[in-house]
């Protein structure tokens, strides 16, 4: 009854037409695979084998991140010819930073953002900066009907200008969104990302309600003469392509006990920064006396940016 | 930390404390329990503004005059007011503010070469925040707290100090309204502006 089929190879000897769709599939599939992996393998061999196996900046002992610092200082130095500096600030012990804007003095000229985008070392074709200012129409305030692209004469009849940016809210849903805790909060309520971690996923750009974080979708190109040599390993180091950045409250700055470069920069004098636990403060003079509010305080992120009026 | 009372005391002695044409003076903060504080440096305005004559010197230096130049002789005039419009000299002076007289701010008394407040006293140039004041009490006293004007430096006065701007800084006396400017470029918006990555 049972027919006794001859043994064979499936490539030799007998060949049928499934055996040969399949090999040719495995071929196809293969070189498909090589294509997929090219870029891979390009970017394996720019990094090298230390960066690869870094540990989360938070298991660094002082050692090793003094090597990662070291390294990313010479080649800081190398691509740009400046004297650059990549530091590592710490937060302050008995400190909490809060902002505050003053919605009845801001102008809307755009100056804190253009602040940012040179402090912060941003990507210049794309003009990035982590401040949008929206302009909005006098009696509401429906983001939608926002303009953040206004280019004429400001301020502008019957608007308001509203500048947004990172919020660093002490319950911070970007924070909860990262799969890899590449993201996360300091003890002076600043919202750090640990560039040499990062994946890239970009769950917690969708994550946050302030659309303040920003994508590095290639590397961020500032001439060398340009770059500010002041830089933070949190902060405004120039961010390798792929991962998430945002605003910082410019610790490399505030945590060395400055204003933020937004600050400086504003002409108006509408906005406030400091510490909140210190009760002499600005910052916390503004909140116990000027009617002052949060952006979109129903979600519960309990921002530390405020928004006040003077009348 | 040192109480607020105290800074804005600091604040309003330095302010009050005469006129200096060199730099400003730096406000110390008497403390001496905490630690060091570094100064609030308030930028202080010109003495008496000179006008540009229109001659020029044997140097090719345009020749300027001090207000009492002309007036020690010619009487003040107490109705001219910022809108009025000259006839003899100040044509181009145009102003917008208040229903505001030359002399509401001017100290007549000394040729224009002062100004002064409401009571009658004299006030230099340099102490014109203290001018302002006298109507502008809300923002003044948002000034003391640090809620108005711009200002660079240290939010940590303990690390380094800090200088602020003065209201004639950014606010043209006789028109005081902020000017409307061109904004600065802004990043690319994704949102709202159609091809480019943010």
């Amino acid at each position: 009854m049972s027919e006794k089929k001859p043994f064979s190879l499936p490539v030799v000897g007998e060949v049928d037409r499934r055996t040969t769709l399949k090999a040719g599939a495995a071929t196809l599939g293969l070189a498909a695979w090589a294509a997929a992996l090219k870029p891979m393998v390009e970017w394996a061999s720019s990094l090298d084998r230390d960066e690869f196996f870094q540990k989360h900046y938070r298991e660094l002992t002082r050692e090793q991140l003094q090597v990662i610092l070291h390294k990313l200082t010479f080649e800081a130095r190398k691509e740009t010819g400046k004297p650059v500096t990549v530091k590592d600030h710490k937060p302050i012990p008995g400190v909490v930073f809060a902002y505050a804007l003053n919605l009845s003095i801001c102008i809307g000229c755009r100056k804190c953002a253009e602040a940012c985008h040179v402090e912060n070392n941003h990507d210049r074709p794309s003009n990035q900066s982590y401040i949008r200012v929206f302009e909005m129409q006098k009696g509401g305030i429906d983001f939608e009907k926002g303009n953040t692209t206004y280019d004429r004469p400001v301020p502008g009849k019957d608007k308001y200008y509203m500048p947004v940016q990172c919020q660093q809210c002490e319950n911070p849903p970007c924070v909860s969104a990262c799969p890899i805790e590449a993201t996360w909060q300091e003890s002076d309520g600043i919202v750090v990302v640990d560039y040499n971690w990062c994946i890239g996923c970009r769950y917690c750009e969708a994550a946050c309600p302030y659309h303040a974080r920003r994508f590095n979708w290639t590397k961020p190109e500032v001439p060398p003469d340009e770059v500010n040599p002041n830089q933070s390993y949190l902060s405004n180091r120039i961010r390798p392509q792929g991962v998430m950045e945002k605003c910082t409250f410019c610790l490399h700055r505030t945590r060395e006990g400055r204003m933020p470069a937004c600050l400086e920069a504003c002409p108006t004098g509408a906005r406030v920064f400091g510490n909140i636990l210190d009760p002499d403060s600005e910052i916390r003079w503004v909140l116990e006396n000027k009617r002052v509010f949060v952006l979109k305080e129903e979600l519960g992120t309990k921002p530390r940016f405020y928004y006040f009026f003077d009348k | 930390m040192l109480g607020r009372d105290a800074l804005m005391l600091s604040l309003v002695v330095v302010m009050s404390a005469g006129c200096s044409r060199s730099a400003p003076a730096p406000i110390e903060l008497p403390d001496p329990v905490g630690p060091p504080r570094f100064p609030v440096v308030i930028r202080k305005p010109l003495e008496a503004p000179k006008i540009l004559t229109g001659s020029v010197d044997e140097k090719g230096n345009p020749i300027s005059i001090g207000c009492a130049t002309c007036h020690t002789t010619n009487p003040s005039n107490p109705e001219a007011r910022l809108g009025t419009l000259l006839t003899k000299f100040h044509q181009s002076l145009r102003g917008q503010h208040g229903h505001l007289t030359c002399i509401s701010c001017h100290n007549p008394d000394e040729g224009y070469a002062s100004l002064r407040l409401a009571d009658g006293k004299r006030l230099p140039y340099s102490e014109v925040m203290q001018l302002c004041a006298q109507c502008h009490g809300p923002q003044y006293r948002d000034y003391l707290h640090g809620a108005h004007g711009g200002m660079t430096g240290y939010w940590d006065l303990s690390r380094g100090g800090r200088e602020r701007n003065n209201c004639v800084d950014c606010h043209h006396p006789h028109a005081p309204r902020y000017p409307t400017v061109m904004p600065a470029r802004g990043p690319n918006d994704r949102f709202q502006t159609r091809g480019s990555h943010e």
